[in-house]
């Protein structure tokens, strides 16, 4: 179970502003993490404590393809984004580094900065602690589910590899 | 049923006849690349999966282009272990300095993405070869280094959105401004997770560089893919460089599409995308007494040779404003060659510009034209969110490369009729 104070964003958080590309020239996730989010509100490393939760409008994640923005969104504490729709490749890099996300316009027209949301990712149910109301976010399709379940695309990626080997 | 060049592809890739969209596939890639920003962090994912090897050291481009020549000692590591592992597994294509060019223009000249081809590419802009009438989308590097290992990587095949141009194109409008017009139609995520398949009269009388450029920013549309069915002109242009084997789809009269929009260019002007989004598309004629400090020409959206010479053509026997900076990076060691051998690169020089070598450099704020606080730059690039090429109190205005030339001798934004 998640637990954790909102931060609000709004339409089009592009990875231009979760990671500006002049740190691009570091890998390590904690020097990514100490800028993550800056273009966009400067202060964000330092309000955020582990566990607490973005939330955001449209489009989140949009542009580059770079993953150093979920790493660095990921390793800032951030346990989980909410978004009413995600960009594609963000989607998919953020479940490839275990980085929690869950589209539900619902949630996000119903939190403001700074409640207290519970998420069981599990089920999908999130349930603002401030307001009392609760909301079910959309299921992740079955292949996806168990990409998460095998611990993510390279534990999936090495299983698939040693299947090939043990056939030849 | 009737299927669209995309599903053809994405079928061929996966042992299918017919794929539906929202289907989820395995498919079977024919290219794959990473550059130097992506690429050390596919090779720490792609260790962590344990594979000897890559599946095959011919179909895989590392394209060391962000922060090269390297632009200091981090970048200079990044490269170093880019260009270790390629080495290590004998990548048959990496590019060293001197060799290298901007990733999009570089691998479809060299002939190693082609029609028909299901390629990735750990960079948004990978979606550039859709112009090939290949399918081809960016992934982020642990993708990529999941595809080193395996040589497959999943998709959702996409919903097929159809953008029917018609018209004779004015004087001056070109595939940019094609582009920026449809974004700033259907917004940033107008096509989020859909192919857009470009026809029509129009696209067939673009060059291929045109078509290079609209393919490019089909990801700020939020598209999955750009694609434009392969015609004489992309044969002519593939023909002399193929380096394997090549196959021809075409979308059958039936194929079905969740949405066709209609556009006719004929009344269309130069356009420029106001800051921060690629949507805030205008017609050049509204961007009014807007002063700028510097323009940029090149990346992987205009740094072709065609876009050099639009340039050219304006900035001949001209002066770059007293106030503002110019930059020129021809997008291949090719390119910079040709607008040497063209005359071009001494018409930039002669009107006061700098010409640099290949590099993407200044479109994503990394080096080579960053800009201060409160400075205004005109770009053929593809993005001008905040703090794109510098500061956050910093802007940047897209536009094609007639307009952008036009604007470094006036000074601020404006058309090449203005000079006329």
């Amino acid at each position: 179970m998640i637990k954790g104070t909102v931060h609000k964003f709004g339409s089009n958080v592009d990875t231009d502003v979760i990671i500006p590309a002049r740190y691009l020239n570091t890998t390590d996730p904690k020097e990514l993490a100490a800028h993550c989010m800056e273009d966009i509100d400067p202060d964000f490393v330092k309000r955020v404590k582990p566990g607490d939760i973005i939330v955001a409008e449209d489009n989140f994640g949009c542009g580059s393809s770079r993953e150093h923005a979920p790493i660095a969104i990921k390793e800032a504490g951030v346990a989980c984004v909410i978004a009413n729709t995600f960009a594609r490749i963000f989607y998919r890099n953020a479940l490839n580094v275990g980085l929690p996300i869950l589209e539900c316009a619902e949630a996000v027209a119903g939190t403001q900065a700074g409640d207290i949301l519970e998420i069981d990712l599990e089920s999908g149910r999130i349930s603002n602690v401030t307001t009392g109301k609760s909301y079910v976010a959309k299921p992740f399709p079955p292949f996806m589910r168990e990409l998460i379940s095998a611990g993510g695309l390279v534990n999936y990626a090495r299983s698939r590899l040693s299947q090939r080997t043990g056939k030849k | 049923m009737g299927q669209t060049i995309t599903q053809k592809i994405l079928a061929a890739h996966c042992g299918k006849e017919y794929v539906e969209p929202g289907e989820l596939i395995n498919a079977r890639l024919d290219f794959m690349l990473a550059n130097d920003i992506t690429a050390p962090i596919a090779i720490r994912e792609f260790e962590k999966i344990g594979a000897e090897t890559v599946f095959d050291k011919d179909r895989i481009a590392l394209v060391p282009d962000h922060s090269t020549p390297n632009k200091d000692i981090n970048s200079a590591q990044l490269v170093k272990t880019v260009r270790e592992f390629a080495k290590k597994h004998n990548i048959t294509y990496w590019f060293e300095i001197g060799r290298v060019g901007i990733e999009h223009t570089l691998l479809p000249d060299e002939g190693l993405v082609l029609p028909g081809d299901a390629v990735i590419g750990a960079d948004s802009h990978t979606c550039t070869y859709g112009a090939l009438g290949a399918f081809a989308t960016g992934v982020g590097s642990t993708d990529l280094a999941a595809a080193m290992a395996l040589g497959e990587t999943w998709f959702k095949v996409p919903e097929q959105m159809k953008f029917v141009y018609y018209g004779k194109l004015p004087k001056w409008v070109g595939g940019k401004d094609l582009i920026l017009y449809t974004i700033g139609l259907i917004g940033v995520d107008g096509a989020l997770y859909c192919t857009m398949e470009f026809t029509g009269e129009a696209i067939s009388e673009l060059d291929m560089a045109g078509r290079f450029t609209m393919c490019n920013m089909a990801i700020e549309a939020g598209g999955k893919n750009g694609i434009i069915v392969p015609d004489e002109k992309t044969l002519e242009y593939v023909k002399p460089r193929a380096k394997r084997d090549y196959k021809i789809y075409s979308s059958d009269p039936d194929a079905v599409y969740k949405e066709v929009i209609e556009i006719d260019v004929s009344k269309l002007e130069p356009m420029v995308s106001f800051p921060h989004l690629p949507e805030n598309a205008k017609p050049v004629s509204e961007a009014v007494d807007i002063r700028i400090d510097q323009v940029v020409i090149g990346s992987c959206t205009n740094g072709r040779i065609e876009d050099l010479r639009i340039a050219a053509q304006i900035l001949k026997g001209r002066k770059v404003h007293p106030d503002v900076r110019l930059i020129v990076i021809p997008a291949t060691q090719e390119i910079y060659l040709r607008s040497i051998k063209e005359g071009l690169a001494e018409i930039f020089v002669e009107a006061g510009g700098a010409v640099s070598t290949p590099t993407c450099g200044p479109c994503l704020g990394g080096h080579m034209g960053i800009l201060a606080e409160g400075e205004r730059a005109v770009a053929t690039t593809n993005r001008n969110f905040v703090g794109r090429m510098g500061h956050t109190k910093s802007e940047v205005y897209l536009a094609g490369p007639a307009v952008a030339a036009a604007s470094a001798v006036l000074g601020r934004i404006g058309s090449p009729e203005e000079l006329e």
